[in-house]
């Protein structure tokens, strides 16, 4: 596989804060990695870094071969980028402001025409195109800058929180669009929504304080959750307390937490012992002592219980 | 080239897109008129040439210049466009040449806007013609050293009234700076040498013969490497400041 980023050992400092320190991964041609971590934790400070805006304080980014600190135009010719809050010249229109990026991306002629149309498409920007960016809504101000950023078919995208603002159908066709592409470049993605990692993200990178504490694939990554593997089942609110008092002594279960009641059902859930399968031992029980449940489920785990337990 | 003139057309678009430009050659030709004829006396004078239109520029444009260049670098800063500008693959020079051009071509129209007071002293009299459009070269010339340094001072804030009150103060200074007023100042602890050399700098002294349409190459040497030196201090401000 192609490596199109990589980030070697890198540090900033901002006086005597260090609010990157240290931070080291690849990206690869069809990866699409999640950047999480809690505000503040220098996600932000390592996309500038790697858009050529900041420089490191030490430690080298390298795009598509190119080190960013010695080539900055060749870096940023194959980085399409989404800053924070996508900001833009509020005086323009999305037309103006899309020609503006294709001329300075060097499009010419049809391909220009046919790249503008495309993105124009892909964001549903038709009806806001002659309107000042300034009096647009989140929504479209996002979209407006997501379309700068994918405008020149980059190799590499580097997109800071791109659904923030967006409504449930919005995210949910930015999410589409970044499974689209996510074939034939290297995109990196900020965000606070742990639901848009399990979504689109082949790869998650949990940072804190400045530093990488998790580097894992969101299936694993959510693995390391106390509620992995974990069975969820429903009974008659009246048996909940016998019941879960009998899958507590089951040799892999390691305790019962009681949940919510739906229509006289009550919700147990059974926490497995080192995250095993308990799933085929629960049923047994249950056959065995004749329960009635109505509802039967195993948890994959919880993205933001681990994202807690990593962060604080 | 070609980055350059992409960014130039769109700061000069984006002029024009409010009608705050519009208010501004407004407000610059009524200065401009009103100065050449009640404070300068131009048609008491009985001369035909543009002497009493000239020579207020250097004090119009102390105010007019910095309320053009405050807002070039500070205003990026203010929204957060720079962070955009500077990601797309263009040179900060490039950035910096083509803002600093869109805006001095912009004062170039304001300038050439006022092209009806030419008019009138053609009707009125045969002036030298020739005298006239130099001293609009070196009008404009001198509008550029003030727009430069208006624009290195715009890149140190975010706050656009600071970047006109310390660009008006710098520019100012560079007015005055063969005036007894700032040579005084100096007298005593720098050498003579250093003294003289401040009063060459001194726009006044630059502009007051191409004012008259005298154009002494060594005064647009001056003017441009004016303009130079401070576009060099503006893309080195610009990298510096981006980071905090």
């Amino acid at each position: 596989m192609d490596r199109l980023l990589q980030l070697d050992d890198v540090t900033k400092r901002f006086g005597p804060v260090t609010a990157v320190d240290g931070i080291s991964f690849a990206v690869e041609r069809g990866e699409v990695l999640g950047f999480l971590g809690p505000n503040g934790a220098g996600k932000t400070t390592t996309m500038r870094i790697v858009t050529g805006y900041l420089p490191a304080s030490s430690g080298s980014v390298t795009v598509c071969g190119f080190d960013v600190l010695r080539q900055p135009i060749e870096v940023k010719r194959r980085v399409g980028y989404l800053p924070e809050g996508a900001p833009a010249y509020g005086d323009m229109s999305p037309a103006g402001l899309l020609g503006f990026v294709a001329d300075l991306r060097g499009l010419k002629g049809p391909e220009r025409k046919r790249r503008l149309e495309k993105v124009v498409e892909q964001l549903q920007l038709e009806a806001v195109l002659q309107r000042p960016i300034e009096t647009l809504s989140k929504g479209f101000k996002r979209r407006v800058g997501l379309a700068q950023a994918i405008l020149a078919d980059p190799e590499v995208l580097i997109l800071d929180e791109p659904t923030d603002g967006l409504d449930p159908n919005q995210k949910h066709e930015v999410r589409q669009l970044l499974d689209e592409m996510a074939g034939e470049k290297a995109i990196v993605i900020s965000t606070h929504i742990l639901e848009e990692v399990e979504a689109v993200c082949s790869r998650a990178i949990i940072v804190s304080q400045g530093r990488i504490v998790a580097d894992d694939e969101p299936a694993a990554l959510m693995a390391r959750s106390r509620y992995h593997n974990a069975v969820e089942l429903r009974v008659e609110q009246g048996k909940a307390e016998t019941v879960g008092a009998c899958l507590a002594r089951l040799p892999g279960v390691a305790s019962v937490e009681p949940g919510d009641a739906v229509n006289g059902q009550a919700a147990l859930r059974a926490l497995p012992r080192e995250g095993g399968d308990i799933l085929a031992e629960v049923r047994d029980a249950v056959a065995r002592e004749g329960i009635q449940i109505s509802e039967l489920n195993v948890e994959r785990g919880r993205l933001d219980e681990v994202f807690r337990q990593l962060t604080t | 080239m070609g980055n350059i003139a992409i960014i130039l057309r769109r700061e000069l678009a984006s002029y024009f897109a409010s009608p705050l430009a519009y208010l501004y050659i407004m407000i610059f030709l009524a200065l401009s008129g009103g100065l050449t004829f009640f404070l300068g006396g131009f048609l008491e004078r009985g001369q035909a040439d543009l002497q009493p239109f000239f020579q207020f520029h250097p004090w119009l444009y102390l105010f007019l210049i910095p309320a053009i260049g405050m807002r070039l670098w500070a205003e990026e800063r203010k929204s957060g466009s720079i962070e955009f500008l500077m990601t797309l693959p263009v040179s900060t020079g490039q950035a910096v040449i083509g803002k600093f051009l869109a805006a001095w071509l912009f004062a170039g129209i304001a300038l050439a806007l006022t092209f009806p007071i030419w008019l009138t002293v053609n009707y009125l009299g045969q002036p030298d013609n020739g005298v006239i459009l130099s001293a609009y070269l070196g009008s404009w010339l001198m509008a550029g050293g003030y727009l430069a340094i208006s624009a290195c001072v715009s890149a140190l804030t975010r706050n656009q009234v600071i970047a006109f009150v310390v660009g008006a103060g710098l520019c100012f200074l560079f007015l005055m700076s063969g005036i007894e007023l700032i040579q005084a100042a100096f007298r005593g602890w720098v050498g003579e040498a250093l003294l003289e050399t401040l009063a060459d700098v001194s726009f006044l002294s630059n502009f007051h013969g191409i004012g008259q349409g005298v154009i002494d190459l060594r005064n647009v040497i001056y003017f441009l490497s004016m303009i130079g030196g401070c576009l060099v201090i503006n893309t080195a401000i610009v990298e510096l400041k981006k980071g905090a």
